[in-house]
């Protein structure tokens, strides 16, 4: 081995003062050794972080993707004159009768009790009914014929076709039996099952059937809600970050304000729905279960979060843009409105943006105010009771019935994709316009 | 040759160091007699001019330092001799700092930083793969332009090096190194009531003493001093000066300033560095009263700065 | 809806400033020569639209906020006796259903009898009197921004000082905006504390401190309030803080860490990597680590502790083995470890820029005495930035104590006294969500009781924040 200069410098130190050199040759080596289980855990915290991340978006992918697409049968129903009600349509039993066809069919003879056509009619989703009875509605004359009708297979049923319930399934944890699951092999082996693009999912409010239960109504609740924290945070905000940055003289009511939002940007988000429950719903009597209450509870919750962006942004723009209008004989006010808020703006945006989609995936105060509520079909007008999409993870995580479990992982991907969608738009404005001075 | 007022060139560098409290010190209030002749008007006179120089400690190379794409020194070739002071001076942004902190790999610790070339102490290649940059700074010690005591106690700050390389077995042992390298350092004096007390509660001249003791401590060869002075007062910067002198009996010395006086007071070689480049070095004496170069004159005279 | 009165009032400001720059302009033609108006026509003009869209603005505000009070006291007022009659969370829960009936929605209870009766009746006087109170807003807003108009009318000539004037207004206005961050504070202390003193008029605060059974569903019979014992919060409180525990043990070190490697390790590349990940990660929705604690962590927690406990049966062990079978999904470990990693980005991201407060003196004082780098770091860095870390770790606390989500759909109901963190427990915030969500009556010492924990939360979170900030501010102005 040819001398490398570490050696020479070895031999150098340890020809000159030996103890010395003993002593550091001794100590480096241990020091290496603990600067390298240092940094260890430096890489090992930093994996733990992605690791979770990777983890967490796996998971949710992996039980949600499936709710994206959805299982229909094609079934032809005989529009039975006997059992078929004209005045009123939807009050048929289609389901059932849909079900004792099938039966017949496959030649399979019933009990007294109609205990095989009930366990088939689970098999098939009240979109049948829905759809019959329209086609009747519409065009009274298809009674006594013969239709082709297509819809969705019950909830139970698209789990089985989805291979999360297979017959090893234990008893206990599915509600499909082997005789059901024989029937949807027959029909899929028949040719009568389609496997399409669940769209109900996002044109849909909420049911309690799962295969007709969509996210719609959240995400329309939800833009109702943003919309209000909105209209009300952002002027406020500010507002107020310009008063406190550009026009307050430093004094007891500024230091008292400054002192409250920084608390208030710390107060728990249940804390504000406690208070939405006190004041909006308990003392003004708003309604309960609304976007325009969620929207006031979100706004207050976000306006501090706004101030201090906001405040940041203003403070970023150099002194001397303020001095040059100043002294050009611009008022205060000329001056905040016509140079430093336009230049502050991208920064004010971002801040914003960000704000709102945290607010978007706020959920605590929420629940507070009564969005735990079923809320079925689509919210018109910000004073009707609506859901949220935070609010609809919680409320189908919460469901009994096994397919809400990857509708639940489905709707939480929406919502992520949202926030993604604002986060990026936050990035891209400051990317766009960050001006370094 | 006459020269004109020495209108203290450092003065009108624009570096964030050249800070009003450092004009005075030199063209207004410096204690040292010797610098009476900058006030008078009159070639700093260089001090124990026939100072023999020792053996050369460090020789650089054809020495390059690139900070990404951007080149900062350009082939610096020096021997820097043992047992003396060499002052490195230059108008700001010239490269002087830059060298400096190449003789301890202390660039390594910017990113996109490279050195070229080659810096070899007694007679190694301190760029060498193999060599330890831990253990070098041992050998080369560094005193900073702001004092920059950490925030633990006085004895803790001198006891630092010693305890981190484990060059001590007990604790008198300890405590010995760090009552010989306060008293090194002038320091020990003024502190031996107050060990146990935080080395940040001390005034700027004294934090810059112990900084200098806490590099001594772990008895290094070299001490490199990056404008050790700029942020003190006359009375502190003439203490430290005085220091300087004395650990040039023991200790390799290089020092950047951009006080021309103070480089006429304490070193005996100087090199002259401008626009990243070694324009010109020898004996400070040499250096002050009859440089080689047009820009070497130039620069001491006070035309550019 | 009030509300409505909103786009009017714009529609009108901004006829209220054409209309004023014309009137200015026109009063100022007929000056003389020689004199010339102090302010500019659009001055003027921007005077008028104040003078009118913030009267307006006010009333409709007020309106907004005052209408539900006064119809629902003007509706209780009058009551049939037989409402009259009823306790009073039972009045309250009657007129909230007539209001909903007179807005043509659903009533949550059904009223039978005379109380149906009554309910018909009431329902319909609720809605003429929302409607009349509704239109009496939009008329007031419409006198206010009249008669404001008119006045800003009266006031514009040549020698206003319009310009400042409309400064001295926006001044105002903004500072009022800021003035809600003092309201919302007000508010929330407010509310807190009527409820509060409500429940603590029939459960004592000694009681409510530190009695150790709560069980606030068996206190919902009238004879039992106070006397049952079921409101003593000690056992909400022990759980919050063994979920906190846990959930600081993992973001401490972990967020820590994290901090020194992106600030003092890691490279550009690396950085670019880890930054965006812990961003995401804080960005995430607390709903959705609540789904993914209660689904796939608990489940998968449960699977390993039962098997671990199915290997000791038998053994020396037996015991333990036993209880570890029987350890379920909610248990206090799934849910600190989730939020724990939740407050990871939260604890890193502050940590991170108290070490980068730090001067680089140090760090470079400390590489040129010859340390490495986790030398600097420990022996440097760390006891420099203890003060803001110690302050961003309280922060941490804080969140922890009041976070929701998670502990709600991970942590479960049971209110048990233990500090095992394999037992199931349950926090001061879920016990919130539980009394206010469970039924719609919103005045029984029931749900009242959610108001007693949130004032505690909210006491002990602005105590941890208050002292946190404090630090961090002092540590900051010694490096600045």
């Amino acid at each position: 081995m040819t001398e490398t200069g570490a050696d020479k410098m070895w031999a150098r130190l340890a020809a000159e003062d030996p103890a010395r050199a003993a002593r550091l040759q001794r100590g480096l080596k241990k020091r290496y050794a603990r600067e390298g289980r240092f940094k260890l855990y430096g890489i090992l915290a930093v994996s733990v972080a992605i690791g979770f991340l990777l983890l967490l978006l796996g998971r949710i992918i992996e039980q949600g993707h499936t709710a994206f697409y959805a299982n229909q049968m094609t079934v032809q129903v005989y529009m039975d004159p006997a059992r078929i009600d004209r005045a009123y349509p939807q009050g048929t039993n289609f389901q059932q009768m849909v079900a004792q066809q099938q039966l017949a069919r496959l030649g399979e003879t019933d009990d007294a009790q109609g205990t095989k056509a009930t366990a088939y009619r689970l098999l098939i989703s009240s979109e049948l009914k829905f759809r019959a009875a329209d086609l009747i509605r519409n065009d009274p004359s298809l009674i006594g014929r013969t239709v082709e009708i297509t819809a969705p297979v019950s909830d139970e049923a698209d789990l089985y076709y989805k291979g999360e319930i297979t017959r090893e399934t234990a008893a206990e944890q599915r509600r499909v039996s082997d005789e059901q699951m024989a029937w949807l092999d027959g029909l899929k082996r028949d040719g009568h099952v389609s496997t399409t693009f669940n769209a109900q999912l996002f044109t849909n409010g909420d049911s309690t059937e799962p295969e007709l239960a969509g996210v719609l109504g959240a995400v329309v609740g939800s833009a109702l809600m943003l919309l209000v924290t909105a209209l009300i945070a952002i002027p406020l905000g500010v507002g107020a970050a310009v008063y406190l940055e550009e026009f307050s003289r430093k004094g007891r009511i500024t230091d008292l304000i400054e002192v409250n939002i920084n608390n208030l940007a710390a107060v728990p988000s249940i804390v504000y729905g406690l208070l939405g429950v006190a004041l909006f719903i308990n003392w003004m009597h708003l309604p309960r279960s609304s976007p325009l209450v969620g929207g006031l509870v979100l706004a207050l919750m976000a306006l501090p979060t706004i101030i201090i962006a906001t405040r940041s942004a203003l403070k970023a723009v150099p002194p001397s843009i303020r001095e040059a209008a100043l002294a050009m004989g611009a008022s205060r006010t000329q001056t905040v409105f016509h140079h430093v808020l336009p230049l502050a703006m991208p920064g004010v945006m971002t801040g914003t943006i960000i704000s709102m989609a945290h607010a978007l995936g706020e959920t605590a105060p929420l629940l507070l105010i009564g969005m735990v509520s079923f809320v079925p079909g689509i919210p018109g007008a910000i004073d009707e009771p609506a859901g949220a999409l935070p609010s609809l993870v919680y409320i189908w995580e919460n469901a009994s019935e096994r397919a809400f479990h990857e509708r639940t992982a489905a709707a939480i991907l929406v919502l992520l994709a949202f926030m993604i969608v604002m986060n990026a738009a936050a990035i891209l404005l400051r990317r766009r316009f960050e001006r370094r001075w | 040759m006459k020269l004109p007022f020495f209108r203290s060139p450092d003065g009108r560098e624009g570096g964030g160091s050249a800070d009003p409290t450092e004009r005075r010190d030199e063209s207004v209030l410096t204690p040292a007699p010797e610098a009476a002749g900058v006030m008078a008007g009159r070639v700093p006179e260089v001090k124990s001019p026939s100072a023999p120089a020792g053996p050369t400690k460090i020789a650089a190379r054809d020495v390059s330092v690139f900070y990404g794409d951007k080149q900062a020194l350009y082939d610096v070739s020096l021997d820097i001799p043992d047992k003396t002071v060499t002052a490195f001076i230059g108008p700001s942004g010239c490269g002087k700092s830059t060298f400096l902190r190449t003789m301890n790999r202390m660039n390594d610790t910017i990113q996109g930083c490279r050195v070229t070339g080659k810096i070899l102490m007694d007679g190694q290649d301190i760029n060498a793969r193999s060599v330890d940059p831990v253990l070098l700074r041992a050998q080369v010690g560094m005193v900073f332009q702001k004092p920059n005591p950490f925030p633990k106690t006085i004895y803790e700050n001198v006891a630092y090096g010693p305890r981190i390389h484990g060059l001590t077995t007990s604790k008198a042992e300890l405590d010995g190194i760090v009552e010989s390298s306060l008293k090194k350092a002038g320091l020990w004096d003024e502190v031996a009531d107050r060990l146990h007390s935080p080395g940040t509660g001390l005034s700027g001249g004294q934090q810059q003493r112990l900084v200098i003791a806490r590099a001594i401590a772990v008895n290094p060869e070299v001490i490199l001093m990056d404008e050790p002075c700029s942020a003190l007062d006359p009375i502190a910067t003439a203490r430290i000066e005085e220091l300087i002198d004395e650990l040039r009996e023991r200790y390799c010395i290089v020092i950047v300033t951009h006080s021309m006086a103070q480089a006429a007071r304490v070193s005996q070689r100087t090199a002259f560095f401008h626009m990243g480049r070694l324009v010109e070095h020898g004996n400070t004496e040499e250096i002050f009263t009859n440089p080689r170069e047009r820009r070497t004159l130039d620069y001491i005279t006070g035309r550019f700065g | 809806m009030t509300w409505l009165v909103i786009p009017l009032v714009a529609v009108f400001a901004v006829l209220a400033y054409l209309a004023g720059r014309g009137v200015a302009q026109r009063r100022a033609a007929a000056l003389h020569g020689g004199q010339k108006a102090h302010s500019r026509p659009e001055q003027h003009g921007y005077y008028a639209m104040i003078w009118v869209a913030v009267p307006a603005l006010v009333v409709t505000i007020l309106a907004g906020v005052f209408s539900g009070p006064l119809a629902h006291n003007l509706l209780a007022a009058d009551a049939p006796a037989s409402v009259q009659a009823l306790e009073p969370f039972r009045r309250e829960a009657f007129f909230n259903d007539a209001r909903l009936t007179g807005e043509g929605q659903r009533a949550f209870q059904v009223w039978s009898g005379e109380l149906g009766e009554a309910l018909t009746t009431e329902a319909a006087r609720s809605a003429r009197l929302h409607q009349t109170l509704t239109w009496g807003g939009v008329l007031a807003a419409i006198l206010a921004a009249v008669m404001g108009g008119l006045f800003a009318w009266s006031q514009i000539r040549p020698t206003l000082r319009a310009r400042n004037r409309v400064e001295g207004w926006i001044g105002g206005l903004l500072f009022a905006c800021s003035a809600v961050a003092i309201l919302t504070t007000v508010g929330i202390v407010f509310s807190l504390l009527w409820d509060s003193l409500r429940f603590f008029q029939a459960v004592p605060v000694t009681e409510f401190l530190f009695g150790t059974q709560w069980s606030p569903q068996i206190a919902i019979r009238a004879d039992q309030v106070g006397s049952s014992g079921a409101f003593g919060a000690v056992p909400l409180f022990a759980g919050t803080f063994l979920i906190m525990i846990i959930a600081m043990i993992v973001a401490a070190p972990v967020g820590l860490f994290s901090a020194i490697y992106l600030s003092e390790y890691a490279s550009a590349l690396s950085r670019g990597i880890v930054k965006p990940v812990l961003e995401i990660l804080a960005g995430v929705p607390t709903v959705v680590y609540g789904f993914f604690a209660a689904l796939t962590v608990g489940p998968a927690f449960r699977e390993f502790f039962n098997g671990l406990g199915a290997m000791l049966v038998g053994g020396p062990l037996d015991g333990m083995g036993q209880y570890l079978m029987l350890v379920q999904n909610q248990m206090a470990l799934v849910a600190g470890a989730v939020m724990g990693i939740m407050l990871i980005p939260f604890v890193s991201s502050l940590s991170d820029d108290i070490i980068n407060a730090v001067p680089q003196s140090l760090r470079d004082g400390s590489y040129a005495m010859g340390a490495t780098k986790s030398e600097t770091v420990k022996r440097v860095l760390l006891p420099a930035a203890l003060p803001g870390i110690a302050g961003a770790l309280l922060l941490a606390m804080s969140r922890a104590i009041g976070e929701t989500m998670i502990v709600t759909m991970a942590a479960g109901l049971a209110a048990n006294l233990t500090l095992n963190p394999l037992d199931t427990v349950t926090t001061v915030t879920v016990q919130i969500v539980t009394l206010l969500t469970g039924d719609q009556e919103f005045d029984s010492p029931k749900t009242l009781a959610a108001f007693g924990l949130g004032l505690t939360l909210f006491l002990v979170t602005l105590l941890l924040n208050i002292v946190a900030q404090r630090i961090v501010q002092t540590y900051r102005e010694q490096y600045d």
